[in-house]
């Protein structure tokens, strides 16, 4: 006699096809606490350390698994810098804009590194190796100008010399994707 | 709960309130009205937008009025030239950063931050810096949302999470590019929008308003070979007049009708018949459902916001809704098929425009499920009342000063029963006044049925039908449905029939009700209330005011139908619905 109109199972199936096991066991634990929407950013960080980014399908999948609507889990989202919702590559080239760095040429540098990759501030380049961001201070004032590619640090860096390092990480990316 | 008392003194004057009051508040007791602009009474306090400063003595800055508690020895200044100053400052930021198009835009004579401007007398624009720039989204069939016209207060965000639980609306991003919008910044359609346009009704400018569907309506009168008709919901005559200054609360069915008549339509009918025909056949629905074992409760199904609301957030309860089609949409699908035939027209020819007070009828009209076979709409055209408002304006007639007209056979006589389906607990007490007499076989003991009139926003009670204690559960604004449904989830409570309006009192105070005038405020319970009255009034004046009395409701049934629940019945005035994505977060 009753008809079944609920689609619960297909919307938490589609929203855990789009995490990863783990992620979803965590918002579960998540669901057991007395306030599950407090975990909301916690739960993002997880999300975009696994995807390096927050995507729509994540996000929405986050919301219907934690039970917060998807305009509230997509405005926290979008207000804090950390969070990104655009796929980064796999290198993120920061150039800081520091005071320090500024007046040695971080601009120049920067230029240098838009017109080897062909992208601007915040965007990924077509393969996907290098994302380009910029910081104010890195806090090695010293070693100014200075960029870091992934968690290395490149100090006193000339427009010149950004083509050498550029290939550098180009390298290992072509032997990691090989192997 | 104890309450102490506050001594403060405002402007001057000590005034004691309790312990808790704010500083808004308080001024008000003393007839200070603090301008505002993201402060509503019945939302949670945001205190973003910075207008309803005051001077308190001692803190070294302005205080947010709305937001901040009194306290003991408080001195409070509301006026200097220097706090009106800084009020006027931040319209002059706002207006800064808002397009300067106030003669062609909707809300134009309405615009409370036009209002507020005036009050603060800026009088010329002093700043003139980067101004915000977003596309206009029109993919909803019922509301616009204009972002460049959004000034961030979020009454929209507070009122779709707090008094609908939609939870459709944030703010993205932030600083200058913070846009209001649905998730992702998706179009209203790809969202969990139920269309029910209380976003409209709060939003001070035009950042969101009704999808505008006059043209078309304009072109079809002014088309000779089509016969325009037109039907008004219940709750158009007790709103209506409110947009030609006539007080909240006037019945103004009379000359509503003649102002359409003047306006061209062909012939004006009145939703109250749908609305009868409406309860006679889900009189005879529950009925059924109450002899053959269910599902039970059987939930009403008159409002779209509602429905759409159900097909997002609680699809396994559609099962529980009554498949009878909204009284408007059973009136239209009759005049393309009865009415067309009685007249000896085309139905091809047959232009359906329908007053409503809702912007959901919008998307309702526009429902696959309620197409025509041709492919065509029953319902052509929806218009809000502030659409009629304005049609009615345009063509320069003067409503206060028309005579009474009356409408058109054979779908315009109605019982009070249609009547007071405008208003909360309508639906249940019409269905109730057929339901008893249907059960007992006899006269009811009683007509009214004050007890699910749910003026608060949510009611349970039980009635007695014949030995029967029928449980009643009765909601307007979803937040409260919620309360019931999830009942019903959960099987908590057994209940016999629920009525959920989407809106807030009830169609009265639908989406597409005309906003009310300078200091009353949107959804203000005595403006509902007035509005109900009204509705009241007429049912009680009319002597016939059960629905199955309807003398043409038994010409309908005798003529074209067969009778309620027929397979003619069915097919021409019952729907179906199913589970709608994405599916909303409860």
């Amino acid at each position: 006699m009753s008809i079944r109109t609920d689609n619960w199972e297909q919307v938490q199936a589609t929203a855990e096809a789009a995490l990863t096991p783990a992620i979803v066991e965590y918002i579960a634990q998540c669901r057991q606490s007395c306030e599950p929407a407090s975990h909301l950013i916690g739960v993002l960080h997880k999300v975009q350390s696994h995807f390096g980014y927050l995507g729509r399908e994540q996000l929405d999948a986050v919301a219907q698994l934690l039970q917060v609507p998807a305009a509230k889990v997509a405005g926290v989202a979008s207000f804090y810098h950390f969070f990104r919702l655009q796929p980064r590559g796999q290198f993120i080239i920061n150039v800081c804009l520091g005071t320090a760095c500024y007046v040695k040429g971080a601009d120049r540098v920067a230029q240098k590194v838009m017109d080897e990759l062909g992208i601007t501030w915040g965007e990924t380049t077509k393969d996907g190796i290098f994302t380009l961001e910029g910081s104010r201070c890195l806090g090695t004032c010293g070693l100014a100008p200075v960029i870091m590619v992934g968690n290395e640090v490149h100090g006193n860096v000339t427009p010149d010399q950004v083509p050498v390092i550029l290939d550098k990480y180009l390298e290992k990316a072509r032997k990691g994707s090989a192997a | 709960m104890q309450h102490n008392t506050i001594n403060l003194r405002i402007d001057d004057t000590p005034v004691s309130v309790p312990e808790g009051t704010t500083v808004m508040e308080a001024c008000e007791q003393l007839g200070i009205r603090i301008p505002r602009l993201c402060y509503h009474p019945d939302l949670s306090l945001a205190g973003s937008c910075r207008v309803c400063i005051v001077d308190v003595k001692g803190m070294g800055y302005y205080m947010a009025s709305c937001s901040t508690l009194v306290w003991e020895g408080m001195e409070v200044q509301t006026n200097s030239p220097e706090i009106r100053q800084a009020r006027r400052d931040i319209v002059e930021l706002l207006l800064d950063n808002h397009p300067r198009d106030c003669q062609t835009c909707d809300r134009d004579g309405n615009c409370e931050l036009q209002n507020l401007a005036y009050a603060m007398g800026v009088r010329r624009r002093h700043f003139d810096g980067e101004r915000k720039h977003f596309p206009l989204e029109l993919t909803s069939h019922s509301v616009v949302r204009d972002a460049e016209k959004c000034i961030l207060c979020g009454r929209c965000v507070r009122v779709c999470a707090e008094i609908q639980g939609v939870h459709n609306l944030s703010q993205h991003g932030r600083g200058f590019t913070t846009v209001v919008a649905p998730a992702h910044g998706a179009n209203m359609d790809d969202s969990v929008c139920i269309q029910c346009g209380q976003c409209i009704n709060v939003c001070p400018t035009a950042a969101f308003v009704e999808k505008r569907g006059c043209g078309p309506v304009w072109d079809a009168i002014a088309n000779p070979d089509l016969h325009v008709v037109i039907q008004t919901a219940p709750s158009i005559r007790a709103a209506i007049g409110e947009g030609f200054g006539l007080p909240p609360g006037t019945p103004a069915t009379g000359r509503m009708i003649t102002a359409l008549r003047r306006l061209g339509f062909d012939a004006v009918f009145d939703t109250n018949f749908g609305a009868d025909l409406t309860i006679v056949e889900e009189a005879h629905e529950f009925l059924t459902r109450l002899k053959d074992g269910g599902p039970l409760p059987m939930i009403t199904s008159c409002s779209p916001g509602w429905v759409s609301f159900m097909e997002k957030f609680y699809p396994e309860l559609i099962p529980h809704a009554s498949t009878c089609k909204s009284p408007m949409s059973m009136l239209s699908t009759l005049a393309k098929t009865y009415y067309a035939q009685h007249k000896g027209i085309d139905p091809k020819q047959v232009y359906v425009v329908a007053v409503m007070p809702c912007v959901a009828k919008k998307y309702e009209a526009n429902r696959p499920e309620h197409l025509a076979p041709d492919g065509r709409p029953y319902t052509d055209a929806v218009l809000t009342t502030r659409e009629m408002i304005w049609m009615i304006k345009c063509y320069g007639i003067d409503f206060i000063r028309l005579p009474e007209g009356k409408f058109d056979d054979p779908l315009g006589a109605s019982s009070g029963a249609g009547d007071i389906f405008g208003t909360t607990g309508g639906v249940m007490e019409a269905t109730l006044r057929a339901a008893s007499e249907l059960v007992t076989g006899r006269p009811a003991d009683r007509l009214e049925f004050t007890e699910v009139r749910a003026v608060e926003g949510l009611r349970e009670t039980y009635v007695a039908i014949g030995d029967r204690a029928i449980h009643v559960g009765v909601a307007n604004g979803l937040t409260n449905a919620k309360v019931l449904l999830d009942k019903v989830v959960k099987g908590e409570e057994q209940f016999h029939v629920i009525e959920v309006m989407a809106c807030p009192g009830g169609c009265i105070g639908g989406g597409g009700q005309p906003y009310p005038a300078e200091n009353l405020k949107v959804l203000d319970p005595e403006l509902l209330k007035k509005r109900a009255g009204a509705l009241y009034a007429i049912d009680k004046g009319k002597t016939l005011r059960k629905s199955y009395e309807n003398p043409s409701i038994e010409e309908l049934y005798d003529k074209f139908l067969g009778g309620p629940g027929t397979e003619r019945a069915h097919e021409l005035l019952h729907t179906h619905y199913q589970a709608k994505l994405p599916r909303g977060v409860r």
